[in-house]
């Protein structure tokens, strides 16, 4: 399975390590994977996106201007990238942050209220694997198993209970979206 | 072997140590500052050293001292940083010093701004610093492109004895990619038997002196030219690297660099779906510029398009290698990041 995605939402939200973790997912899958972030004067509160594209065969442009993809943590972000989804693509919602649907028909949508599932999970940091496990449900480019192991990566040096709340997440965003 | 996700600015730390670098100066600034942030971490742990200096021409200064004392040593910095480098810079050739130099571009002259850009492709090749000394330009288009060159860079810096400068932009600085961290064989070099290592008494004292070896002041400069006309015509024998994607039937030429040449690369593949017999000519090495293989390709095709995130540097190199030739156009972009469309409507253009 391939994916071109973009993760896209308010510096702060985790948008940059949710796209890590599925590129590092990829990479346990030994896939091609390239992880392009926005990046520079960026700021709690500010935008902050980054694609993240798997494949198969090489990956020559680390950028597209027609993601199959899109996850958008916020309003600004649906109104950025709705309109450039590629025909037919792939967008998932935070529903807790967004405030309108989308205007698209030919996309499959998927709404996923993730502020309100992770207050319901017990922290409020995990929005970005809710979105990330529902992506990944969704769209198959990397397993949630690659993902839990991706986890590991990034906060292995950390507490069990953060890494299991992640897992938690990525859990409750696949089966809300399955 | 298992590969590492890694940033391009993070192979570049990878890459100098696995080559045994052991010295590494720098200064802040973005968008190379996962560098040093690497860097300070790592070094240590390879039993090497790293230095945050006062500033970029302490910094230049620094890789200097280690030079001399036949280290291999690397520096990284980013346009505005390199600018205030070039004295020093100009230095080390003068002096025939081996050393590693990295300029992660950011955009526009003066402070400019943190975005990516291939603004500084004149500077690179064309001097940087004064008096008319040459340096190699590499110039990779991915990360494990970056760890790979980066080896191959403390390699040839000893073979020539020749500052080094490795071109990559905030692109491939920032963006992360799987790679293979092997360690490139090398082949044989000179004895360092001109490195001020400290005599101990035990042989003459050595000294590193800045103006070349062997010449009075009164020949010294025009030796120095005659020796870099001597370099200049080796390099072009021995150490040119480009690479080639569907030129064998190309009727369309682009010729790109860095990270704008891998984005082309998919506009490329779009077009020969739909048809279109375009091909690419990338450089690696911008000095020694692959004049000859150039000028093939461009008289070969009917059409070449320069494609670059500047106003037009590169191009003037292809033009000097077309020797009038082809017919040559030039596409940039500054500020924006390419994308694959952008340059795929290019092509579609050229071919219609």
């Amino acid at each position: 399975m391939s994916g071109e995605v973009v993760f896209a939402g308010f510096g702060g939200q985790g948008i940059l390590l949710a796209g890590r973790v599925l590129a590092q997912a990829a990479v346990t899958e030994e896939k091609n994977v390239t992880f392009f972030p926005s990046y520079g004067g960026e700021i709690r509160g500010g935008t902050a996106n980054c694609t993240v594209i798997v494949s198969d065969k090489r990956i020559d442009s680390p950028v597209t201007s027609r993601p199959e993809a899109a996850v958008v943590f916020n309003n600004p972000s649906l109104d950025k990238y709705e309109a450039a989804i590629a025909p037919e693509g792939l967008l998932l919602v935070n529903s807790s942050m967004v405030n309108r649907n989308t205007e698209r028909t030919d996309l499959r949508v998927i709404y996923l209220p993730a502020n309100d599932m992770a207050h319901e999970l017990g922290d409020e940091r995990v929005v970005n694997m809710i979105m990330l496990g529902g992506y990944a449900q969704t769209c198959g480019a990397v397993s949630l198993d690659s993902l839990k192991q991706a986890l590991l990566k990034f906060f292995g040096e950390k507490r069990a209970s953060i890494i299991e709340m992640n897992e938690r997440a990525l859990d409750a965003g696949a089966s809300a979206s399955s | 072997m298992e590969s590492e996700l890694v940033s391009g600015n993070e192979a570049l730390g990878y890459g100098a140590i696995t080559a045994g670098c052991k010295y590494y100066f720098g200064y802040p600034i973005t968008p190379q500052n996962e560098v040093p942030e690497f860097m300070s971490r790592e070094m240590p742990k390879a039993g090497g050293i790293f230095v945050q200096a006062e500033s970029e021409v302490a910094a230049i200064n620094m890789i200097y001292g280690a030079a001399c004392a036949g280290k291999r040593a690397l520096i990284t910095s980013s346009s505005t940083g390199i600018s205030l480098m070039q004295e020093g810079i100009s230095a080390l050739a003068a002096a025939q010093l081996p050393c590693v130099v990295v300029n992660v571009m950011r955009e526009g002259p003066g402070g400019g701004g943190i975005g990516p850009s291939q603004l500084d492709y004149l500077q690179a090749t064309k001097g940087g610093g004064h008096g008319g000394y040459i340096k190699m330009v590499l110039a990779p288009s991915t990360v494990q492109e970056i760890f790979d060159l980066m080896q191959t860079s403390f390699y040839l810096a000893d073979k020539y004895r020749l500052v080094i400068l490795m071109l990559t932009d905030a692109i491939l600085g920032q963006m992360l990619e799987p790679i293979e961290m092997k360690r490139i064989p090398e082949g044989d070099l000179p004895p360092k038997d001109w490195a001020t290592t400290g005599h101990k008494n035990q042989r003459e004292p050595r000294m590193i002196p800045i103006l070349l070896k062997g010449y009075t002041p009164i020949n010294y400069f025009q030796a120095y030219q005659d020796e870099a006309a001597e370099l200049n015509s080796l390099l072009q024998k021995e150490e040119l690297r480009f690479e080639e994607t569907t030129t064998e039937d190309a009727e369309y030429l682009l010729v790109a660099y860095g990270s704008t040449a891998r984005i082309a690369r998919s506009a490329i593949e779009q077009a020969r779906g739909e048809g279109i017999k375009v091909g690419m000519m990338r450089p690696i090495t911008l000095f020694p510029f692959p004049y000859q293989r150039t000028k093939e390709l461009v008289s070969a095709a009917g059409k070449t398009l320069v494609v670059e995130a500047s106003g037009g540097q590169m191009i003037e190199d292809v033009r000097l290698a077309a020797e009038g030739q082809g017919d040559i156009s030039f596409y940039g972009k500054v500020g924006t990041v390419f994308t694959p469309i952008d340059i795929y409507d290019e092509i579609v253009k050229l071919a219609s």
